[in-house]
């Protein structure tokens, strides 16, 4: 081939730095907001809404507001919002109709719930320990509230209210819910045929409907039921039946995971000879849930929003006891700003659970050991 | 059928040591397919067989229905002294006694090296925690990876990985190991670190059966080279006899591919 015009000319250069990228705000401001005429366009109109509605929004929440006063007659002569609504309703928002002595022990329940969730957040805590770890302290936060041990006066969990009973049914849903949820998707795949269909019956027919038919359900349907004489605590049917509802959802999400595990995994565990609760727990269940984390992390943050149907029930959650708050004359006039309190606390909770979601999925697209 | 005649006359040969390992007229399908069909094989205690054939041949099927990954559906198979059979209750202990690695490794993913090895000792032969670690240890060094104990599998290069799993197979100290493909996976680079621990398991008494087209592997241990095609053994000799004089056209053209 005396004729191949191909060459390449070897060369000798030290590695150096990128020629400089333009930076800093102007070119985050080019690429994002006037990239096009279209683009231009939009940022225009969103700044001229902005700038119709902010002044307002600042005066209304700060300028004007009333931050103390126990005179609802203050707040009405002002032209903003009257947040003193909350200082003035918030035993009541925040432990509904549970004795105003004993609000302490709400208190402490708060601190221990809020306390291990960020310890679970850590995860050099996980471990099948820190479920156990979990169901302690839910046993202990229940006999927190129902007292009747330890000297503490009995409270019915007919006196149950606010954020304690928001957040040990959201806890309760989840610790309940969540072994529930492995067992109904390792029924699915079940190779005994009894065990699938009750399985596969019990997540389609739950899944099929609203969660409110199966909070109505739990409390009319339940006691229809039981032997004469019987009765199941409000309270105990509307957990159960937020736990049903969650376990139906988190069985498909389990189910997804253990479906993305190899099969070499199950083969490398028959293998060595493990039984198959051994495999299950050791090898297949730890990767499966980790791949599936952050679609569990969704369904528990809609568990925790869905904690606010059991009003429907009659039951005083942190939305239910503000609503009853809001019931005083004197106050009535400021349901908004007891609300947007309460909007204020929900996305607090559901952001940083989302964000740390994120995070993990993160992490777990880099293909990193949890 | 006179490659059946050679099984035979080889059984014959070694009925003098003692057997670990019988398959007798096993056939297994897959649904309607026919994927092993009436193979005979005996492996006597301390012998060392290679298996060989185009992909696709069975020979995955036939050691993999040797600890029962896979079911067969006629025919006797013997795994030291217990026959396998549909209704076995205590198929986990006859897998202890077998060790198998895989083509693909099959670490656990979320253990760090030392807790794959240890884990079966601890969960299923109830050995103390500190104990495995040692033994761990021991055959990490074996393997010639001490260093790499609390690292995790995806940190490893392959032939590393592929030296963890057979550590970890070791760790149930099994009579018999199966090896299927250990080396198709890796890098050539890495293929000789791997051949290196198996030969030299080879040379201390080890039971073993390997899918390997490693011929250079074959020739230095094994004692019966056996050849599949299409589910059916169609040739088995010795080493020497096998590479210098095969008698069946299909070896003949096989090993043209495979020997260069
Ligand atoms: N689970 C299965 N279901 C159906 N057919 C299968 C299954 N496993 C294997 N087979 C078929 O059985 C035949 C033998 O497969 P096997 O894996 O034993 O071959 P092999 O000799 O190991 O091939 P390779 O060298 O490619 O690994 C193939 O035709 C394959 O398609
Ligand atoms: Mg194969």
């Amino acid at each position: 081939m005396d004729t191949a015009i191909s060459f390449a000319t070897p060369k000798s250069t030290p590695r150096r730095v990128p020629p400089t990228l333009e930076s800093g705000v102007l070119l985050w401001l080019r690429e994002n907001l006037f990239s096009s005429i279209y683009n231009t366009v939009l940022t225009g109109l969103a700044m001229w809404a902005l700038f119709l509605t902010i002044p307002d929004f600042i005066a209304w929440a700060f300028v004007d507001a009333v931050w103390r006063t126990d005179d609802p007659q203050t707040c009405r002569d002002a032209a903003g919002a009257c947040w003193a609504v909350i200082g003035e309703k918030h035993r009541v928002m925040l432990f509904g109709t549970f004795p105003y002595d004993e609000h302490w022990r709400g208190v402490l329940a708060i601190v221990l719930i809020v306390g291990m969730a960020i310890l679970s957040a850590f995860r050099r805590f996980w471990s099948y320990l820190l479920f156990v770890v979990w169901l302690g302290v839910t046993a202990a936060v229940l006999v927190l509230l129902l007292g009747g041990v330890f000297g503490l006066t009995p409270t019915g969990t007919h006196k149950w209210g606010g954020l304690p009973l928001t957040l040990l049914m959201f806890v309760g849903t989840v610790v309940g819910g969540m072994p529930l949820a492995v067992f109904l998707a390792l029924g699915r795949r079940s190779r005994l045929p009894a065990i699938k269909a009750i399985c596969v019956g019990f997540i389609e027919i739950v899944r099929g409907v609203p969660l409110i038919t199966v909070l109505f359900m739990a409390s009319l349907m339940f006691p229809l039921f039981m032997p004469e004489g019987v009765t199941i605590d409000k309270f105990l049917r509307a957990q159960i039946g937020m736990i049903l509802f969650f376990a139906a959802y988190a069985a498909e999400i389990v189910r997804g995971g253990l479906q993305a595990i190899p099969r070499g995994q199950y083969e490398a565990a028959d293998t060595i000879g493990f039984s198959y609760w051994q495999k299950t727990n050791r090898i297949i269940l730890p990767q499966a849930l980790r791949i599936v984390l952050p679609a569990l992390m969704n369904d528990i943050i809609r568990a925790f929003k869905n904690t606010t149907f059991v009003s429907i029930i009659g039951l005083f959650d942190v939305l239910g006891a503000t609503a009853t708050a809001l019931e005083d004359p004197l106050w009535v006039l400021f349901a908004l700003e007891a609300y947007t309190f309460i909007f204020v606390f929900y996305f607090v909770f559901c952001f940083s659970m989302s964000k740390y979601s994120e995070h993990i999925e993160r992490d777990l697209k880099k293909g990193r050991n949890l | 059928m006179t490659e059946i005649e050679h099984v035979s006359a080889d059984t014959a040969m070694h009925s003098a040591g003692e057997v670990i390992v019988t398959l007798l007229d096993v056939n297994k399908w897959y649904g309607e397919f026919h994927a092993l069909r009436d193979v005979n094989l005996v492996v006597g205690r301390g012998e060392k067989v290679v298996v060989c054939g185009p992909s696709g041949s069975g020979k995955s099927t036939m050691i993999r229905c040797i600890n029962r990954l896979e079911e067969h559906q006629e025919g006797d198979i013997i795994v030291d002294g217990v026959e396998l059979v549909p209704d076995l209750r205590k198929i986990e202990a006859i897998r202890r006694q077998v060790g198998m690695v895989f083509q693909n490794f099959n670490l656990f993913p979320h253990l760090t090296v030392m807790d794959n090895l240890t884990l079966g000792p601890v969960l299923v032969q109830d050995t103390g925690k500190e104990e495995a670690e040692a033994a761990a240890m021991d055959l990490l060094k074996r393997v010639k990876i001490p260093e790499q104990a609390w690292k995790y599998p995806g940190q490893l290069s392959g032939g590393q990985q592929q030296r963890v799993a057979i550590a970890r197979a070791l760790m149930l100290k099994p009579k018999i190991m199966l090896f299927d493909e250990p080396t198709s996976a890796l890098d050539p680079e890495m293929i000789h670190e791997v051949l290196d621990v198996m030969i030299e398991l080879a040379k201390e008494g080890m039971t073993m059966i390997c899918v390997t087209h490693e011929m250079g592997f074959a020739r230095e241990v094994a004692d019966l080279v056996v050849f599949m095609d299409s589910g059916e053994v169609v040739e088995a000799a010795k080493p020497k006899r096998f590479f210098s004089e095969p008698e069946n056209e299909r070896t003949k053209l096989f090993l043209s591919q495979v020997l260069h």
